[in-house]
């Protein structure tokens, strides 16, 4: 797997903690003209030649955004931002569409070469045609990946065997195009336009993003991944994600971003929806990696997201993962509300802040059916003048009659000039709930360290070690792929924090 | 502004109209320190007025049912001697509507310095609002701005003073009435206290006790500082305490909120001293259309402190708890110890539980953890006692009133302890009589 050896060599040729995915791709780029206004709307709607009722929605989304103001409540500063000083649109420049993936611009698949993303089918299916379904490869399953750089998708893999069975995984652009209906039907139906300010944002701008679609009683064959790059200067990434999982359907979806190293704050507000409906299960994982800044907290992204799930279904599951390692800012609280009798929510997260790295995140669990059940464990880990922050809410409403949750939040300071902090919200309506919290935080113990520096592990890979072992019940949650590479960031984000 | 049915204003505008009413003949008024203190709190609490419910700190608990009553200040004291409840020592300080009687209270030769703060505010100055200085607290600028009395305590060097009963009787009137005692607690160098308050009122009348403490703890010494809230039924009682513990210093507040209609118990102790401890318990039963607040802010801001917490709710009929325990571990205050936990027990499908216990730590070598659970009595506990032929009704009681003694456990002081457990045995009785 490309990703796997990537990582070996990066941990191998790692020197001073560098962030090695901050290159820059030199590609002609198409811009909207700088600012934020009602025509950038119109132009973007425009240039994606979208339906009237779609441009009325982001109208409509802007002109909330208009009257709302920035939240403040979150543990992170950082100075004002100037919305009208980045661009909303950029995207390579393109003759036609392409095609097939051969005709997509070779920088771009160099980039994603680079990245350690596989854009060629073939790559991964190497001897393998004609062998039927099952990969060569060490048993591994393929991952069909939608490449989006900067505002727009260059590339979705594996497109004709999902859709033989009728799975469908496009960019978000070209489901408007191809599936109105659909996407009509669900957009804005998790998160609404007016949900909060970012959200806002990103339905008035939004310009790519995944849709999936998996039809009723499909378990889809292979991973489906997103890869987010942000490239140009000046720009902010408004991606929109849309994962329908119809009855009885099951899917598990990887998304991974990484950005150049600059001076400036980019600003990354993404909204992601997920509908999970009977019997429906929804697997979402994230490695995000944007870039965090310099030691001094120069650059980085700003990562403002709104996650949610829906899991309107009966028995239905949704299962959150994330490992957080990148960014300056991390604003973010993937979330489950539980409508169906019997369905679950699940949220696993490794938060990491090294250096100036502020993250502020969590999740919401809203108990709405009977017999819903939500799992919590987050995991934070402060280093160098990092700041972190769980910061999560259960409401259990009256109708969930046995509702259940568990909450578990460690965090783990190294180094006394950082910060931890837990503020987890609990509302309870419910007699028959039941609802445990905990939360615990210290450092690594001296004892710990002891033992592995005794056995001749050097304390950089001591803290290392027990810090996988911190992390390790959210790790098993990740795909394997995806936890090879989260156990090498986790030791990589750490760098320079011990001694 | 909204028109009492009596004429009286309503809200921040009463209480303000009432102040400069007053402001000549409060407690203190020639004095100018005490004169620019309330003057500070009134253009305070003007900016504020009441807190809502969009401020972070008062999220769960909505004040309007304060705001909305338009209260008066207590008419002059009344000679009759209200009932008192039990004595737990020799020494008592008694207040009704918020007034000091001297006629009730025994404060001679006790060998420490117990006297009411309008007789005492001369002397005040520099200490009165050293503690709670906090102009964010609308609250407690409302108490500055109008308080008459309260009880001032000074415990010298060495001193075991033993146990003071702090007792506060709201007396029936037609019109809610206001008072806001200022209570200061300071004991020196290695010296110990109990305080044992019990706050009681009338069943029927609506009136707001809100009482602001500041509590000095010095080096080694030891306060216990026990409260037995059982303010009337239709009573507002909204306390905030701050204390400040010294190197190795103790305060041990036990809060038991028995009474009241709308009630919120608000909590800051810094350690401001290596090796200091402060334990908060707290225990809550509440009944239909109850309302208790338990908010704690802890701010550990010195090395090898300790803190425990430990708070106790059940909620019967349409009773609804709150919960906010902060703990704040500054960077100096390494190889802190903090412990919080709250654990409530639904009886009622009517009841709501807001919990948000919270950690804010910029120290690595600390060991802090807080929990957090809500649910029904357990079923296999009530199996259990069943089984062994206790009827079902009796099996319940059996089992909310050790989930309530838990909490009194962490009492070290016998006295108060003592307190606390009666407190409760009558309230159950009362619960179990009224079942």
């Amino acid at each position: 797997m490309p990703a796997v050896t990537e990582t070996i060599d990066t941990v191998q040729s790692v020197t001073e903690g560098t962030y090695k995915w901050g290159f820059e791709t030199d590609i002609e780029m198409e811009f909207a003209p700088k600012g934020l206004n009602e025509d950038i709307v119109r132009f973007i709607s425009h240039k994606k030649n979208e339906p009237a009722w779609l441009l009325e929605w982001r109208l409509k989304a802007f002109a909330l955004w208009l009257k709302m103001e920035e939240p403040r409540w979150s543990a992170v500063s950082y100075p004002a931002i100037d919305y009208q000083d980045a661009y909303y649109y950029a995207a390579p420049k393109q003759k036609a569409k392409p095609k097939s993936l051969d005709e997509v611009d070779p920088e771009l698949l160099k980039t994603y070469a680079k990245l350690g993303i596989p854009l060629k089918e073939q790559a991964i299916l190497a001897g393998v045609e004609g062998a039927g379904e099952a990969p060569a490869d060490a048993g591994r399953m393929p991952i069909a990946v939608d490449a989006v750089f900067d505002s727009v998708s260059v590339a979705t893999t594996f497109k004709a065997r999902l859709e033989k069975e009728g799975i469908i995984f496009c960019s978000i652009s070209e489901a408007v195009q191809n599936h109105p209906e659909l996407v009509r039907q669900y957009l804005g139906t998790v998160v609404p336009q007016g949900d909060n300010f970012y959200a806002a944002l990103n339905s008035a701008v939004f310009t790519d993003g995944s849709f999936v679609y998996i039809p009723k009683g499909v378990r889809c064959p292979m991973e489906l991944s997103t890869y987010f790059r942000i490239n140009a200067k000046s720009t902010g990434q408004f991606e929109r994600t849309l994962i329908i999982a119809d009855e009885g359907s099951t899917v598990s979806y990887l998304e991974g971003c990484t950005a150049p190293m600059r001076d400036e704050n980019q600003l990354h507000a993404a909204v992601v929806e997920l509908v999970a409906l009977d019997d429906a299960s929804i697997k979402y994982s994230t490695v995000q990696n944007w870039y965090p800044g310099d030691a001094e907290g120069r650059g980085g992204i700003y990562n403002f997201v709104t996650k949610r799930a829906q899991c309107r279904g009966r028995r239905s599951k949704v299962s959150w993962t994330q490992v957080e390692t990148g960014s300056a800012i991390t604003w973010k609280y993937p979330s489950c509300v539980l409508l169906g009798d019997d369905s679950v929510g699940e949220f696993y997260s490794v938060a990491i802040t090294n250096n100036r790295q502020q993250a502020d995140t969590g999740t919401k669990m809203i108990h709405v059916g009977k017999r819903t059940t939500s799992t919590i464990v987050s995991k934070g880990i402060s280093a160098g003048r990092g700041q972190n922050t769980y910061r999560g809410l259960v409401r259990v409403a009256p109708s969930a009659g046995n509702a259940r949750n568990f909450t578990q939040c460690d965090s783990l300071l190294i180094g006394d000039q950082c910060g931890a902090h837990t503020v987890p919200y609990i509302e309870n309506r419910c007699m028959t709930a039941k609802v445990e919290h905990e939360a615990t935080t210290s450092r690594i113990a001296e004892d710990q360290l002891f033992y592995c520096r005794q056995r001749g592990l050097s304390e950089e890979d001591a803290v290392g070690l027990i810090v996988n072992g911190f992390c390790r019940e959210v790790l098993k949650e990740l795909p394997m792929e995806f936890a090879v590479e989260a156990q090498k960031l986790l030791q990589i984000s750490l760098e320079g924090s011990v001694g | 502004m909204t028109a009492h049915p009596t004429g009286h204003p309503s809200g921040a505008e009463g209480f303000l109209h009432r102040f400069e009413g007053l402001r000549s003949r409060l407690p203190g008024a020639r004095l100018d320190f005490v004169d620019a203190l309330r003057g500070e709190a009134a253009e305070a609490f003007r900016q504020q007025g009441f807190p809502t419910r969009r401020v972070e700190a008062w999220k769960y608990t909505d004040l309007r049912p304060v705001a909305a009553a338009g209260f008066d200040e207590p008419l002059t004291a009344i000679d009759t001697a209200p009932a008192l409840p039990p004595a737990h020592g020799a020494a008592r300080a008694v207040f009704v509507d918020g007034r000091f009687r001297e006629d009730l209270s025994q404060l001679d030769g006790l060998g420490y310095a117990a006297a009411n703060l309008a007789v005492a505010l001369p002397r005040l100055q520099g200490r009165l609002g050293g503690l709670a200085a906090d102009g964010a607290q609308p609250m407690v600028a409302l108490n500055t701005m109008l308080f008459e009395d309260g009880l001032v305590v000074t415990v010298p060097a060495g001193v075991a003073a033993g146990v003071l009963d702090l007792v506060s009787v709201a007396t029936a009137s037609e019109r809610p009435e206001a008072f806001h005692p200022r209570h200061l607690i300071r004991l020196e160098a290695g010296a110990s206290l109990t305080l044992i308050e019990t706050a009681t009122g009338p069943s029927a009348s609506r009136y707001l006790h809100n009482p602001v403490y500041e509590i000095e703890v010095a080096e080694g010494a030891r306060l216990t500082h026990a409260r037995l809230q059982q303010e009337g039924d239709a009573g507002f009682q909204l306390s905030t305490a701050y204390a400040r513990i010294a190197e190795g210093g103790t305060y041990d507040n036990f809060t038991l909120n028995a009474g009241g209609k709308l009630v919120r118990n608000e909590i800051h102790a810094v350690l401001s001293g290596p090796r200091a401890a402060c334990h908060m318990n707290g225990a809550q039963l509440l009944r239909d259309g109850q309302h208790a607040d338990t908010t704690t802010v802890l701010d550990h801001a010195a090395p090898d402190c300790a803190s425990r917490q430990t708070y106790k709710t059940v909620l019967a009929g349409r009773s609804r708890g709150v919960f906010q325990g902060k703990i704040h571990v500054h960077q100096i205050a390494q190889r802190t110890d903090g412990y919080q936990m709250n654990q409530v027990l639904l009886l009622s499908p009517e009841a709501e539980i807001d919990s948000k216990p919270q950690l804010e730590i910029y120290a690595d070598d600390v060991k802090c953890s807080h929990g957090a659970t809500v649910g029904e009595i357990d079923a296999e506990q009530l199996f259990y006692l069943r089984s062994r032929g206790i009827p079902e009704e009796r099996a319940r009681a059996m089992l909310v009133e050790a989930f309530l003694r838990e909490a009194i456990e962490g009492v070290q002081d016998e006295t108060a302890r003592a307190a606390l457990d009666a407190a409760v045995t009558r309230w159950w009785e009362g619960q179990e009589a009224a079942a």
